[in-house]
């Protein structure tokens, strides 16, 4: 019978199959931050339970981390502690650790890829929604909770339940100035934030083909957006190349086996998906979102949706709340309007190539005297790629604030928050309501945009730019 | 975790739908690293910004299970919104869909999620508005629903309903599979990484 790809990866994976229980999935990869596993670890304690794999459990420290003076303590006492239990358990359970100044350390799914630890075919696990990352890869990844994490950490197992199966198909090509960030955010508004709820993605078609690794791993980031369990796509030589050399990339013997295992990582002809939707590459434009969830966005040439168009009357009080929340009237161009704080980071657009693609539009050019632009590498590794391709002095002389590596504004764990009443051009994953700060309001862009936008103050794709130059 | 039989209480109305686990709980109630008392952090910035939000509202202030609108606890993986809800004094949450890991973190945590049809929801909010004291009954054995003269059935996993009916711990229940988990490890091709520094 013919397979997807994700059941190939899930069925490896299997320890124990039986009737009336779910499947145990064995976990070749758990990565840990400091937020979801302190209580993971103090239950191993009061059970008296060890850690099963360290060998296969990698530590970063990324959510509270600030990105100022990294080296100094932590200035807030509740995020130092975090940090400090995460060094304490991770000391006495035997889990490497990134700590902060560590050339390994970043946003967990920034890590996991750029040390060659992210590879097809794996199962991989994280206490943090956007582990779907790692499914660019063609790995099976997918976020879990606390108690989760603290049953991988005894047992390097997982009680799962087979995923229902659903292809998105992209087809076509993008035109320029449009990327991997508007094609999820178009199928997010597309399918709504649980279109995906109990299933797999398997993104495909040849605008899937055609990206990057980085681009890939946007996509796939940004997967738990739609409701998906993971989002995954086919290991090829995009991804060979991404991992060759890498630190923990196979070698010699082991690589050539390895990537004729790979090779196995494809979903067969003729299998029919639970779901599926189709996409052409070509009809998009850059995309934005207006409101409080990632289903709520557009094109960037929309306007802000009118409350009075919906007759549903539980999709009407959404948009209204939306609305309400967000300061927008309904009719407004999406382009005139104005924002104060530009974010360029986190685990979906934090890698060397989003950095490269916006340093590229401010290039020269110096951002809106009224607007704050925030550049926050994904990784300490990213960081200094780009400083050594000059990245830092093009955002710096644009006017930009060059920062440390890690979650940052996307969630604002740490100091960089939005004040309330602010609006930001943001390139993270969730436009809730005060994600990045109380009371803040979110636009949810691509790193393209959110360059063209910190020029001129107001969304703008980069398009729009060469335009008014014109 | 505590064992989940059947559970008689007041209910609340949130009529929202898409309520994601960060208006649950925000991130900076989790830099917390214990397990309990985040009942401070449930639902804070809905409960300090909006006079009229439910939760202010001294009738539902007892309540117990909440009846929220579709696509309850999206977004975040953090088990703290559970925690939360269990914390401010919810055993249940009805919804006529839910996100998968909230879903799945409620049944480590202890907190039943029902799924009912949404016009089912919607009588639901009705009766409970109309007279707040109405007390609803969620059995799981019989997997039904009650009030007033209304009983509605609801689909359970019966693995699920198994643990939460015994209040069974997963990680106990796996560590008597060890044998698999070992013979499983010994044939994993030796190409696959280890975290292990490189020197």
């Amino acid at each position: 019978m013919p397979k997807t790809l994700a059941e190939k990866v899930y069925e490896a994976h299997v320890v124990r199959s039986a009737a009336g229980e779910p499947d145990l999935l064995f976990i070749d990869l758990h990565l840990v931050h400091e937020v979801t596993s302190p209580q993971a670890f103090d239950g191993l304690r009061a059970a008296g339970r060890t850690v099963r794999r360290p060998d296969l459990t990698m530590a970063t420290e990324d959510h509270n981390v600030p990105t100022l003076d990294i080296l100094a303590p932590i200035a807030d006492p509740v995020s130092r502690a975090q940090i400090e239990a995460l060094r304490t358990n991770t000391a006495e359970f035997g889990i490497r650790l990134a700590p902060m100044g560590d050339r390994d350390q970043g946003i967990v799914h920034v890590i996991g890829p750029q040390l060659g630890l992210t590879q097809p075919g794996m199962t991989i696990v994280c206490g943090d929604s956007h582990t779907s990352t790692h499914g660019a890869f063609g790995a099976l990844a997918f976020g879990i909770g606390t108690s989760e994490v603290e049953h991988v950490l005894a047992t390097q197992t997982l009680p799962q339940y087979a995923p229902k199966q659903m292809a998105v198909t992209v087809t076509g090509r993008l035109a320029p100035g449009v990327s991997a960030k508007d094609i999820i955010l178009a199928v997010i508004a597309e399918i709504g934030t649980n279109g995906a709820q109990g299933h797999v993605i398997e993104y495909r078609g040849s605008a899937i083909e055609a990206l990057s690794m980085e681009s890939r791993m946007t996509i796939c980031n940004m997967s738990i957006e739609a409701g998906a369990k993971a989002g995954l796509i086919a290991p090829d030589q995009t991804t060979l190349d991404f991992l060759r050399g890498r630190p923990h990339a196979p070698q010699g013997a082991d690589w050539d086996a390895a990537v004729e295992y790979w090779s196995t990582l494809r979903t067969d002809e003729g299998v029919v998906f639970d779901r599926e939707v189709v996409l052409d590459a070509a009809t998009l434009t850059p995309f934005v979102t207006w409101g409080t969830n990632p289903g709520q966005g557009l094109p960037i040439a929309g306007t802000v949706p009118d409350p009075a168009d919906i007759a549903d009357e539980g999709r009407r009080r959404d948009v209204e709340q939306a609305l309400a929340y967000m300061g927008l009237e309904p009719g407004t161009p999406l382009r005139e309007i104005e924002v104060d704080t530009v974010f360029l980071g986190s685990c979906t657009n934090g890698r060397i190539e989003d950095l490269r693609v916006a340093a590229e539009l401010l290039r020269g050019k110096r951002i809106d005297p009224g607007t704050r632009m925030l550049v926050v590498p994904g990784s300490v590794g990213v960081k200094a790629q780009a400083e050594e391709e000059g990245l830092d002095q093009v955002f710096l002389d644009a006017g930009a604030e060059w920062r440390g590596a890690g979650c940052s504004m996307c969630l604002g764990m740490n100091p960089d928050q939005l004040q309330p009443g602010e609006r930001s051009a943001s390139t993270s994953n969730r436009n809730f309501q005060g994600r990045q700060g109380k009371g803040g309001r979110t636009h949810l862009v691509s790193p393209s945009v959110a360059a063209a936008t910190a020029l001129t103050g107001k969304l703008t794709a980069p398009a729009d730019l060469t335009t008014a130059q014109a | 975790m505590d064992a989940f039989t059947t559970h008689t209480g007041t209910a609340a109305p949130l009529r929202r739908s898409n309520v994601d686990t960060d208006q649950i709980i925000p991130a900076e109630y989790l830099k917390r690293i214990t397990r309990t008392g985040f009942e401070d952090g449930l639902f804070v910035a809905w409960r300090t910004n909006e006079p009229d939000f439910v939760l202010n509202q001294p009738a539902y202030a007892d309540a117990s299970i909440l009846v929220a609108g579709p696509d309850f606890g999206t977004g975040s993986s953090r088990e703290h919104a559970n925690w939360a809800l269990l914390d401010g004094g919810f055993r249940v949450v009805i919804s006529s869909r839910f996100a998968d890991i909230f879903r799945n973190n409620s049944t480590k945590a202890g907190l039943l999620t029902v799924v009912l049809p949404q016009e089912q929801v919607e009588a639901l909010w009705t009766a409970i508005e109309a007279d707040p004291t109405t007390r609803v009954t969620v059995d799981l054995r019989e997997k039904q629903v009650g009030y007033g003269d209304t009983t509605l059935p609801f689909e359970v996993d019966d693995y699920v309903r198994w643990r939460l009916l015994e209040g069974l711990d997963d990680v106990g229940l796996t560590e008597r599979n060890l044998d698999d988990i070992e013979a499983f490890e010994a044939g994993r091709p030796s190409w696959l990484p280890t975290a292990t520094p490189l020197s």
